[in-house]
């Protein structure tokens, strides 16, 4: 069977699974549409936050990043793990306790404030649409690759997908959707990465892999340090580069995936403050056998390409490949633009170095080489890796569906946080709080489909900002939300005013920071300074800024609810029986 | 009863802040901070430094959030408050 008929069949087979467990678990009252009646088992919810968690950035790009930064990538690693520590000990059993449906519900209770829940939405649709409208892009991408259709036509399949099991089924029908979605994913990341360890170190598990030993008995990681310096390029390894910014940058990860609302909302669908712990903890282990194999398949796959590329020694003229010898996998993917090759010093060969390093430049020229040759859109490392390996087609079609349940899971889950954020906030909570329960209903899965209308809307004409897009959500999440709850929880002193001026000024300099360096709403030209090291305030990247934005959030708050009357005393008490888990009953709202 | 409650949160923070020293320590400390003088030991065919970096923060997080929830639910028994 050919490649594109098996990847139909795989990408059909699941997508079925996927629609016909949403129509089995649909969603029939307020409780099932927004917290799946809460009544999830732990474990089964920790695999669905696993789902909800990892996108298309974590499934197709997070591996394609490390695998050319090396160590660099490591943030990606350390920062979307460890906000689950934060997200366990310091949100998940207090907001369970708390027993209502949504983030800006427990913001506007706590900090007895209709503006403080107001601002809590506004950052919640903010962070959130931003995000799914990178998901809604990944879906189109991998939907036209795959299915040889043309992009909007497969953004088009994809949002109708999304559509029909987001809406219909709810929170419901998304849980157990997301657990199916889960077990195609994690599949579909493994299989490849066992085989390419076991080719290259003969040892079956990647993690251990990585440290193994190749077929000469060098380590790995010590091939692969010489075999890229050799080109000029920094060793894998390698440290350097501003520690300061590494560290802002891992810290604003790690808070923004704990004030991220569509994974804080996860932990409302279990039964017991005790099941939102360990769920937490499920989480962390599904998510985690991803994130220690992607650090594998990132170097594997750059020992792979580069030896694949420089078949003879390095400098001699049999050293580089013979464009015409190229592999098949080769001649794919240049059809799609995302890898090419120019044949800048007309040998017929692929020269593929670091051209922008200047100790290498006299080498280079000894060699005769007349810069890099070869272009990699590092996006394609995932979605490539198989077939560079030479693995069976079957595997191919499989990464192409898990790529997809990746994508697809995260934005059925964004898409839900908007829609309660609306229905629920929005209309119940301020405009109308006579709605019935039905009608409620209703406008959760109208204002779902506006959310996928506008969110497809955007992907179709993608302002081009995919990483900037996701460094604002983080950035907003980081900035805003979390530190507004966990001061909710951890002082009595902090009130409506500290809290409201907190987030407001937060979410200010975080965007500030990035419209100024990024652009005003990213767009060209607009930036009054320019995105270059020089201009980054202690050398800290836009990206790592949501940091800065949390301090500020933290300080601001403090300062102004030290000058401003205390909360009153229902709000004590809230505080008090919210920090014990006695007497949680179901969410309710 | 304010007694106990008291006792329950500053048994609860005591038991945060041990969680989040060693938190910070396998990620911050030894991936970035202290990578290049743990990078000069070796561990299962890595630079320790590395490992910490791209594995070992990752397993230690798994390993801080189930002892949270397992000495939690120690501490709610204790201070019966438990579900």
């Amino acid at each position: 069977m050919d490649l594109k008929t098996l990847t139909y069949l795989v990408v059909g087979t699941t997508f079925l699974l996927y629609i016909y467990i949403a129509i089995r678990a649909r969603a029939s009252s307020t409780t099932d549409f927004y917290v799946a009646g809460g009544d999830v088992h732990p474990i089964a919810n920790g695999m669905a936050t696993a789902a909800d968690w990892m996108s298309a950035a974590s499934f197709i790009s997070m591996a394609g990043l490390i695998a050319f930064l090396g160590y660099g990538g490591s943030v990606f690693l350390m920062g979307w793990t460890g906000g689950y520590v934060l997200l366990a000990c310091c949100l998940a059993p207090y907001l369970r306790k708390f027993g209502k449906f949504t983030v800006p519900e427990f913001i506007g209770d706590r900090f007895y404030s209709k503006t403080a829940r107001a601002v809590a939405v506004v950052c919640l649709i903010i962070a959130s649409l931003t995000y799914v409208i990178g998901q809604m892009k990944g879906v189109g991408v991998a939907f036209s690759r795959f299915l040889e259709l043309d992009y909007d036509t497969g953004l088009y399949v994809g949002m109708t997908i999304v559509f029909i099991y987001a809406v219909v089924g709810g929170m419901k029908g998304i849980t157990y959707t997301q657990i199916a979605q889960y077990c195609v994913l994690i599949f579909a990341y493994t299989v490849p990465a066992v085989f390419i360890s076991l080719e290259l170190t003969g040892n079956a598990s990647p993690q251990l892999g990585l440290g193994g030993t190749v077929a000469d008995g060098t380590p790995l990681l010590d091939k692969l340090n010489t075999v890229i310096g050799e080109l000029g390029f920094n060793e894998y390894t390698s440290t350097e580069g501003n520690r300061l910014n590494t560290f802002f940058y891992t810290m604003s990860l790690m808070i923004g995936t704990a004030g991220l609302p569509h994974v804080i909302v996860r932990f409302f669908t279990v039964p017991t403050v005790k099941d939102a712990r360990s769920s937490a903890g499920w989480a962390l282990v599904f998510i985690a056998i991803l994130y220690t194999t992607a650090p594998a398949v990132a170097a594997m796959a750059r020992l792979n390409l580069v030896d694949t590329m420089n078949p003879g020694q390095i400098g001699s003229a049999e050293g580089s490949l013979s464009y015409e010898a190229r592999p098949q996998w080769f001649k794919n993917w240049e059809k799609t633009g995302l890898l090419s090759f120019e044949d800048k010093n007309g040998d017929g060969r692929i020269q593929y170095y670091n051209d922008k390093n200047p100790e290498f430049t006299a080498t280079a020229e000894s060699y005769g080489w007349n810069g890099s040759e070869l272009t990699v859109d590092r996006d394609i490392i995932v979605l490539a890796n198989p077939e560079i390996a030479k693995l069976p087609n079957w595997v191919i079609a499989l990464v192409a569906a898990g790529g997809l349940a990746a994508a697809l899971s995260t934005a059925a889950g964004l898409l839900l946080a908007i829609s309660s954020a609306v229905s629920h906030d929005l209309v119940k909570g301020m405009i109308a709080p006579n709605i019935s329960d039905s009608a409620e209903l209703m406008v959760g899965r109208i204002s779902m489909g506006v959310a996928i209308a506008v969110a497809g809307y955007l992907g179709l004409h993608p302002p081009g900002f995919a990483a900037g897009t996701v460094a604002l959500a983080f950035g907003l999440a980081a900035s805003s939300l979390f530190p507004a709850i966990m001061m909710g929880i951890f002082s009595k002193r902090i009130n409506r005013a500290g809290a409201i001026a907190g987030m407001v000024s937060g979410i200010s300099v975080t965007l500030l920071y990035i419209f100024q360096h990024k652009g005003i709403m990213f767009i060209p030209g607009t930036s009054f300074l320019g995105d270059m090291e020089p201009n980054w305030l202690g050398g800290i990247t836009p990206n790592a800024f949501g940091t800065v934005g949390a301090i500020v959030n933290f300080t601001v708050a403090f300062a102004v609810s030290r000058v401003t009357a205390p909360p009153p005393q229902e709000i004590q008490e809230l505080i008090e029986s919210i920090r014990v888990p006695q007497g949680a009953g179901a969410a309710t709202h | 009863m304010q007694g106990t409650k008291d006792g329950y949160w500053k048994a609860n923070i005591s038991l945060l802040v041990k969680i989040f020293i060693v938190w910070f320590i396998v990620s911050f400390g030894c991936g970035i901070l202290f990578v290049d003088q743990l990078n000069q030991f070796s561990f299962l065919g890595y630079p320790l430094g590395f490992w910490f970096a791209q594995q070992g923060s990752i397993y230690a997080f798994v390993v801080l959030i189930f002892f949270y929830a397992w000495r939690m639910e120690a501490i709610d028994r204790e201070y019966g408050v438990e579900e």
